[in-house]
């Protein structure tokens, strides 16, 4: 039995982006691969599955659009430069190593051009290289099915107009290119894992896509951020588990229940953490990484060593000027030096740039709860607790307010 | 997934054409059923006789009542429908625009809904 969903979830990503090179743009190489994974539902079940499906997809969808476009009489209205690219030579045969790979990051950086809005990178990176359905985007973001179609519409007709190169960038550019690739997968695994709005589930198909994506990455070019990123995505994904109670109550750090770690994982996060250090620069998601390593390095939250995890931090806010890693720093500064050390570092904050971030009220308030000062944290908690719509963050809030009233 | 295209046009644009106009718009839209049909996306399609030619019905207390066409005075009137096949919205769009009256009309795309069997 031929297992055709999983191979076209497995494939796609890959037969679309050598049909966006060969035949020069989106349009027709949806339609080719459309025409390809139909031929290949007539044709395998009787002859069996290719040696190279891959290539036989790639050149099955080139070989229908070649022969459709004839007969619509439409390949003479292509430019002559198109045609000549469409029927030209022979192509680069597929099942060179390095052309489908270069293929694969070719698409990645296209859906991840900075001309498209943050959103759409990650609606296009969805649907173009991880296979997912416009209707499974939009029930994993919340959205409606036709906003998400209108965005991905949008994108590619952008990627048209403004003639976006369908290329790996120079290495001139390359540093900022990746920032956004590695940006938009971040912020796909973050969506799985955070589920910030609702309950989880499909959702989490999203981290795993996400370190999917890293993984292949990391493959396709060797980069310490990327590796970096990989092993900050694994490192959260061993915890997965011990995020949440039997109620699907939301438990902290601190107090999860650590054989419920994903050894396996954190040993290959750890691994690639390590990796991507010893080739400097460090960067950001290289040092949250190494931050992630660190408190699974320890046995138990009370052998955490706060000293190493302090220093990273200082690194990190050096690199990363953003309010939230200053809150972070904060914290860790408050487990080395104390609640009331963290609570100077964090009064700032939440008078302007995290007035409204949840996550500043709930810190301040566990850090007034350690300090005794009750009534104030219980007004943090409040605070907190009027930011969150989140299920299982809620009841966490409600159950130390409640501790509180004890 | 199946999705229905609506296509919607103002028909004073096809009375305004040249018959040749209007054989060649519809040896294009034949022609573009058959290349859904050779996708594997084609499931259904017709064209319809104008609103003039619509019977609105309703049942109001077990009572048939039926009444002249349009309903609504719009510009745009739905004018056929394509029932196609596709793997999402996103591919049904990219179908829909390929509709040659997809030019001067409106295709509305809708999923079609599948209705839960009751137990």
């Amino acid at each position: 039995m031929i297992d055709l969903d999983r191979l076209y979830r497995q494939e796609r990503g890959r037969v679309l982006a050598s049909l966006i090179r060969l035949l020069g743009g989106f349009d027709l190489a949806e339609e080719a691969l459309a025409e390809a994974f139909l031929a290949a539902a007539q044709q395998w079940p009787q002859s069996g599955v290719p040696a190279n499906p891959r290539a036989w997809l790639v050149s099955a969808g080139r070989f229908k659009i070649i022969d459709r476009l004839r007969r619509r009489s439409r390949f003479k209205a292509l430019s002559p430069e198109l045609q000549r690219q469409i029927e030209g030579e022979e192509p680069p045969m597929p099942e060179d190593r390095e052309t489908i790979a270069d293929d694969t990051l070719r698409l990645i950086f296209t859906c991840c051009h900075p001309a498209l809005p943050g959103d759409t990178q990650v609606a296009m990176t969805l649907r173009e290289v991880c296979g997912l359905t416009t209707e499974e985007i939009a029930t994993a973001f919340l959205a409606k099915p036709a906003t998400i179609a209108q965005r991905i519409v949008r994108a590619k007709t952008r990627i048209r107009d403004a003639n976006l190169p369908y290329q790996v960038p120079e290495p001139a550019e390359w540093a900022e290119r990746l920032d956004a690739v590695l940006h938009t997968i971040y912020l796909i695994f973050n969506e799985g894992y955070e589920a910030s709005h609702g309950e989880a589930l499909l959702r989490r198909e999203l981290s795993q896509e996400a370190i999917r994506l890293a993984r292949l990455l990391v493959t396709l070019h060797p980069d310490a951020e990327a590796e970096g990123l990989l092993a900050l995505l694994l490192l959260h994904e061993a915890r997965a588990a011990a995020r949440t109670d039997a109620a699907g109550d939301l438990v902290l750090l601190p107090d999860q229940d650590r054989t419920l770690w994903n050894t396996d994982l954190i040993a290959e996060g750890i691994a690639h953490a390590r990796a991507a250090l010893a080739r400097p620069p460090v960067g950001v998601y290289t040092l949250q990484a190494l931050i992630a390593s660190e408190h699974m390095r320890a046995a138990t939250a009370a052998a955490t060593d706060w000293n190493a995890i302090s220093d990273l931090y200082d690194l990190l806010a050096t690199a990363d000027r953003s309010p939230v890693v200053a809150l972070n720093r904060a914290v860790a500064i408050a487990m080395r030096d104390g609640p009331e050390a963290g609570l100077d570092l964090i009064a700032p904050l939440i008078a302007s740039p995290l007035a409204t971030y949840r996550f500043a009220h709930a810190a301040k308030a566990d850090l007034l709860r350690r300090a005794g000062r009750w009534s104030e944290a219980r007004d943090a908690y409040q605070a907190a607790l009027a930011l969150t719509e989140q299920t299982a963050e809620r009841r966490y809030l409600e159950k130390r307010l409640r501790e509180m009233a004890d | 997934m199946r999705y229905l295209c609506l296509v919607h046009f103002d028909v004073n644009i096809l009375l305004a054409m040249t018959p040749e106009e209007r054989q060649d718009l519809d040896r294009r839209s034949i022609a573009y059923d058959e290349d859904l049909r050779r996708r594997g996306a084609f499931l259904r399609s017709d064209a319809l006789e104008g609103p003039d030619a619509a019977v609105l019905v309703r049942r109001r207390d077990g009572q048939t009542l039926a009444s002249d066409g349009p309903y609504l005075e719009t510009k745009e009137q739905m004018g056929g429908f394509i029932l196609i096949e596709a793997r999402d919205l996103n591919e049904a769009v990219d179908l829909a625009a390929g509709i040659p009256i997809a030019a001067f009309g409106t295709i509305e795309v809708r999923p079609v809904y599948l209705i839960p069997t009751p137990p």
